[in-house]
């Protein structure tokens, strides 16, 4: 398999690996495969992986061969931990990431505003890890290549025929091209996505004329690990500034430059050095990788097209303001992929491949939707807007209002789907669960005693979790008090569940129904309306 | 008589002040500060309590004095 070597982190190529030759090049006919997946960024490693885990053969092929160029992505939600936990990838990232939840807001001198993500005890995940995203690319690889499974790098997908069945693609290696089919194709080759130019498919959204420069920097220093954001700070005449820990003593500095920032000019260090110099207040620090970007806010119409399916990036692009890009991505992944699978299995009809589109539509909508209006505050386009952008700042000192209304970026959570996937509530529920979001985490204990955590009792199966005996169900069942142990009693909380009741996941987690009393009638309606019919 | 409500009231404050971002965009300096004086005036006249409004004036002048607010150009 692929050989991969590790070089010092400033090296710009961290990750190597190379092309081979497989049989399906020296084919007549396209081989054939359950699913094809294009593009190895986090969204098509992660929906590989997972493929793999549930059965599904998958092939991913990937124009590069290494892991490298600057970090982009460093903020890593919960919900995406939770996800890459049951990838069984969360714990090198967790070893090798910051941990944080404490953000503080500054305007000129003094700090407005200070949040804390997740004061609350009792979740396996943090709020957020803060990783460069070359490592968690690299951990993902890593996962994939211990399951064998089928990574071709220099396979680059240059054409794409739709049949009623399947879509084949065109694939362009160091040893010419050769033809490929999937039941199903997997599009995850992020914003540039050749497959949406050659589908033709449309690329909405605004794009933000303020120019932002990026820049990792190594440095010792005695900084806690803490987003620390500034709005017109005295170091920086005007613009916002962004400062965040990463591993290996690396800091995130993005600044804002203004719409006329020349993008060749800025990156250079002669102009770099100086401005960094100026925020930090000494030059004890190496550049590790600078970049100047300007953002969109876009999407496509419809993540699915025939049999070809949009996730990640090639679907839709946010700010980073919110850290929503590679987060929702992977959500996208694990909606889709159990979808997929039960439609390979039989399980369930092509129409659930629709609730994909129905579901990752609205959260792409949601983040676009935060991640705009982030912009819009951090950004302001007009004296009028800097006015009240300013007003806001101001006030928060002692009007709680505005605190609230302080906007430096919406830290991405999971979506909760309005979707018909789920079967409507006719009791009464409190707690913190809701119908489409994920199940909130608990410590619970196995049925053996041994503490576990409660998305880990779930894993990826649709299961039925009871708090006493329920009539036959077909389903999986968890009951509570035999297969698992709620004894702090936190998991009962958080679901509001009172004796009797009876909660319905879906294969992603999140919960489908609930019912105070169930009927065995109820619950397989429920696992029916699960599957789309 | 109520006082000067500074909580958060708002259940979604990003969509209220995407709001206002909204009614000011394309307009220009002068057609803003038009505008918000109208909506001035029209939010006082919702309130209808002198009394709020005073505070309110109180609030605003404090972001002032503390020099924390641009001199509008
Ligand atoms: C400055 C910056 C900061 C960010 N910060 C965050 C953050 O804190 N948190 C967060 O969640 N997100 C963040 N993001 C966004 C995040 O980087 C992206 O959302 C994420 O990389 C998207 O993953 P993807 O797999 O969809 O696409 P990509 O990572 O772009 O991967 C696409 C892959 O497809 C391959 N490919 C492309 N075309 C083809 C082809 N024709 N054939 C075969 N392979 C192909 C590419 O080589 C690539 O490997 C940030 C982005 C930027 C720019």
């Amino acid at each position: 398999m692929a050989a991969h070597t590790e070089t010092t982190p400033d090296h710009r190529t961290l990750y190597q690996f190379g092309y081979y030759r497989t049989s399906d090049q020296d084919a007549v006919e396209p081989t054939r495969y359950p699913v094809v997946i294009v593009g190895a960024g986090p969204v098509g490693l992660a929906a590989a992986i997972d493929l793999t885990l549930r059965g599904i053969k998958v092939v991913l092929l990937d124009d590069a061969d290494r892991i490298g160029e600057g970090s982009r992505g460093i903020c890593y939600a919960k919900r995406t931990l939770e996800v890459l936990g049951r990838l069984g990838v969360a714990q090198p990232c967790l070893d090798k990431g910051v941990v944080w939840k404490v953000g503080k807001v500054f305007f000129k001198e003094a700090q407005v505003w200070q949040f804390d993500l997740l004061p609350e005890d009792g979740h396996a995940m943090p709020a957020f890890i803060n990783l460069q995203q070359y490592y968690l690319e690299h951990f993902l690889v890593e996962r994939a290549i211990d399951l064998g499974i089928d990574l071709r790098w220099r396979n680059k997908v240059v054409g794409i025929e739709q049949g009623n069945d399947g879509a084949t693609v065109q694939v362009m290696t160091p040893e010419g091209e050769y033809r490929l089919s999937g039941a199903w194709v997997i599009a995850a080759d992020g914003p540039r996505s050749t497959l949406r130019g050659l589908l033709g498919l449309e690329w909405r959204g605004e794009i933000f004329e303020d120019r932002f420069l990026i820049a990792d920097v190594k440095m010792t220093g005695d900084f806690p690990p803490e987003r620390w954001f500034w709005f017109e700070p005295p170091f920086h005449g005007g613009h916002s500034a962004l400062l965040h820990k990463q591993p290996d003593d690396v800091w995130r500095i993005d600044l804002q430059l203004g719409p006329e920032a020349d993008p060749v000019d800025e990156q250079r260090p002669e102009k770099v050095v100086p401005r960094l110099k100026q925020m930090l207040g000494h030059d004890r620090f190496e550049l590790e990788w600078v970049s100047l970007y300007s953002f969109q806010c876009r999407r496509i119409d419809r993540f699915v097209h025939g049999r070809v399916v949009f996730a990640g990036d090639s679907a839709h692009q946010v700010s980073p303001f919110g850290a929503r890009g590679a987060n929702s991505g992977i959500q996208d992944a694990e909606n889709l992929v159990w979808k997929l699978a039960m439609v390979l299995n039989g399980e369930a009809s092509e129409t659930l491949i629709e609730t994909y589109h129905a579901e990752r539509s609205q959260a792409a909508d949601e983040n676009i939707r935060h991640s705009t209006r982030s912009t819009d505050f951090i950004a302001p386009r007009s004296p009028q807007e800097v006015r009240f952008r300013d007003a806001t700042l101001a006030l928060a000192r002692s009007a709680p209002f505005a605190q609230r209304m302080i906007n430096s970026g919406r830290l991405s959570i999971a979506t909760v789907h309005d979707t018909s996937l789920s079967t409507p509530d006719v009791d009464r529920w409190n707690g913190v669960a809701q119908l489409g979001a994920p199940a909130p985490d608990a410590p619970v204990e196995d049925a053996h005693g041994k503490p576990i955590w409660f998305l880990d009792l779930l894993g990826g199966t649709e299961s039925l979790v009871a708090f006493g005996a329920v009539q036959q169900v077909k389903c999986p069942l968890l009951l509570e008090g035999r297969d698992f142990h709620d004894r702090r009693g936190l998991l009962r909380r958080r679901l509001d569940a009172s004796d009797g009741a009876a909660f319905l996941f879906r294969p992603d987690q999140h919960l489908a129904a609930r019912w105070r009393k169930p009927e065995a009638t109820d619950i397989a309606a429920a696992r029916r309306r699960l599957r789309g019919h | 008589m109520t006082d000067l409500q500074t909580d958060s009231r708002f259940a979604d404050p990003d969509s209220a002040y995407r709001l206002l971002i909204d009614a000011h965009r394309g307009l220009n300096d002068e057609d803003s500060a038009a505008l918000n004086s109208a909506l001035i005036l029209i939010l006082a006249n919702h309130i209808g309590d002198s009394a709020v409004l005073a505070q309110a004036i109180a609030l605003a002048k404090t972001t002032l004095t503390a020099g924390e607010c641009k001199a509008p150009v």
